[in-house]
């Protein structure tokens, strides 16, 4: 079996990330082999796949959110900016700074909501007005109207669309250049998925998303570009190893798929 | 809608009587056990209460205040024990807080693997187990003498304080206090430890996702939202150091006279009610029962407390 390794052609000055020969490792398992993936700057890439294709895996080294796991190893390179993202002198810390993250279940900190949104901004150094700040991140998530008058509650009074798009203002507040979404909307109702969805549109201007999704009318929605990623058995192998199909612009994907497998993931005949 | 009993749907199953029994006889043992329980707390203060009348007649509350302990005279103050009981007590948490936290966040980061943490923490919650009147002698033969040169340079470079005022010689405050932290230590990691694991780890995702360094959401988001639990650990250490009495007794020094130096020897109202209670004799025992009430009166209020604190904080962040 061949891993697919090609790799679109977005200009070199639109590419914000570039992964090359990425694999990813817990421990001596292997969880996603050889991905080369180029992310262009200012637009929504959505990452497709069935589960345990590694979609999140990716997404997550994008930030080094892995380092958290004892096990995780990383070969290859992840670029971001001219700068390897794993080299030896990186920070972590500096990293996740520029590039941020909204996670799959809302996870606002147990504050008030206004210092949910202060929080993150202190820490990274903003000493600008804070409550214009607090405002305008509340406002670009769509959901300064539902809050304004209770800022100082906690953020568990509101409910969990609203609180995603508080955690999405969280991440906006600490002004990054890249916003990763790990499947924002799966613990979410359908009308405030729609919302999440408006946000994004709106974010895209300024920010490059990734966003992780099992929602292919989702990834539709809200993408230009969209990685179709699969997983396959390896012969030896304790599991599946996900590996990137095909990345190409989201209507493309859809619509004219160039690999069998991306035919058949799209018109739901797996996953 | 009259159905008859055997064929509804939704009728009680037929239940034989025997059964019944069973239910009503359970549900009244644990309804007296439970009773029993409070019986018996009630119980001990309202004995303790009439055996302190005759005292707290006789000295009012002028008994918190005086500092005299003098049989022979049958002049009775309980406050040298009542401030060796709080300073004991305040000191070794002053002591045993950070220490205890910071063992708790030692294992609940992932600094060293888990396997060596397990270990660790199996060790701090083993000197829970070692019995008071082995840690007083380990004081008495150990941890003092060891201490003592220690103690003695404090005195002399800072003796100007009157907290240090005294020169060490032997038993005393300090390495009561010191035995006491021992005590402690475990209950405060324990209750921290489990209370910073029950963090949701999306939490320290958060954190981590906003750009938070390591140390930055341990002070700024873990321990804040762990909190209720470690403050609810701290006062179960306090009303453990309250009441202590072995270790203490064995080390402190048991002087009834009133000194603000933590070096010199000194008492606490369990030291004091165990020291004496053999010989005590006449209106002695009512000022010993006396200040059992006294003591007695701190832990509930301690408790209540504790109940309070906790309470009002884990509604701030449920």
């Amino acid at each position: 079996m061949t891993f697919s390794t090609h790799i679109t052609d977005v200009p070199d000055e639109q590419v914000a990330i570039t992964c090359e020969d990425v694999t990813i490792s817990y421990g001596a398992f292997e969880a996603v082999k050889s991905v080369f993936l180029e992310v262009p700057r200012g637009k929504v890439t959505a990452f497709i796949g069935p589960s345990g294709c590694g979609k999140s895996t990716v997404l997550r080294c994008f930030n080094r959110m892995n380092d958290l796991i004892p096990s995780f190893s990383l070969k290859g390179r992840i670029i971001y900016e001219g700068q390897d993202l794993y080299a030896k002198a990186v920070d972590p810390v500096e990293v996740r700074r520029r590039i941020g993250m909204v996670f799959q279940r809302p996870n606002p900190f147990p504050k008030s909501i206004y210092e949910n949104i202060a929080f993150g901004a202190r820490i990274n150094g903003y000493t600008g007005d804070m409550d214009e700040l607090v405002e305008r991140s509340l406002r670009r998530a769509a959901v300064w109207d539902e809050c304004k008058d209770k800022l100082q509650e906690s953020g568990y009074s509101l409910s969990g669309g609203q609180q995603q798009r508080l955690c999405i203002a969280r991440t906006i507040a600490t002004q990054p250049d890249v916003i990763l979404m790990d499947e924002p909307c799966s613990a979410l109702d359908p009308i405030s998925t729609l919302k999440v969805e408006e946000t994004m549109h709106e974010l895209k201007k300024d920010f490059t998303i990734v966003i992780v999704t099992h929602n292919m009318q989702q990834a539709v929605r809200v993408s230009d570009m969209t990685a179709f990623y699969n997983a396959v058995a390896v012969e030896g192998g304790t599991g599946k190893v996900g590996y990137l199909v095909e990345f190409d612009e989201t209507a493309n994907i859809f619509n004219n798929p160039r690999q069998q497998a991306t035919q058949e993931y799209v018109s739901g005949r797996f996953g | 809608m009259a159905s008859s009993g055997s064929e509804g749907l939704y009728t009680l199953r037929h239940r034989p009587p025997s059964d019944k029994l069973v239910d009503q006889s359970f549900r009244f043992l644990v309804t007296a056990l439970a009773a029993l329980v409070a019986i018996i707390l009630f119980a001990i203060f309202l004995v303790v209460t009439l055996d302190a009348r005759e005292a707290i007649a006789k000295f009012g509350l002028g008994f918190l205040v005086n500092s005299t302990w003098n049989p022979s005279t049958e002049n009775f103050g309980a406050f040298t024990a009542i401030y060796g009981t709080l300073l004991t007590s305040a000191l070794a948490l002053l002591l045993a807080i950070p220490l205890g936290v910071g063992t708790a966040i030692f294992l609940t980061e992932n600094f060293i693997p888990s396997r060596y943490r397990t270990i660790i923490g199996n060790l701090v919650e083993l000197l829970a187990a070692i019995p008071s009147v082995v840690l007083g002698l380990w004081a008495i033969f150990v941890l003092e003498p060891v201490l003592r040169p220690l103690l003695q340079l404090i005195h002399r470079l800072l003796g100007w304080i009157p907290f240090f005022s005294t020169m060490p010689t032997g038993p005393g405050v300090m390495p009561a206090v010191l035995i006491l932290v021992i005590m402690v230590l475990p209950i405060i990691t324990a209750i921290s430890r489990d209370s910073l694991n029950q963090v949701p780890p999306d939490l320290r995702q958060a954190a981590y996702g906003v750009g938070a360094t390591r140390w930055t959401s341990i002070f700024k988001v873990l321990l804040p939202a762990a909190i209720s639990g470690i403050i609810g650990g701290v006062m179960l250490a306090l009303g453990r150091a309250l009441g202590e009495t072995m270790a203490v007794t064995m080390i402190i020094g048991n002087s009834n006279n009133f000194t603000l130096s933590w070096f010199a020897p000194g008492n606490t109202i369990s030291a004091l009610l165990a020291n004496q209670f053999g010989e005590a004799d006449g209106l002695q025992v009512h000022a010993l029962m006396y200040a059992a009430l006294v003591l007695m009166i701190i832990t509930f209020i301690v408790n209540v407390l504790a109940q309070w604190i906790v309470k009002r904080l884990s509604l701030k962040y449920s």
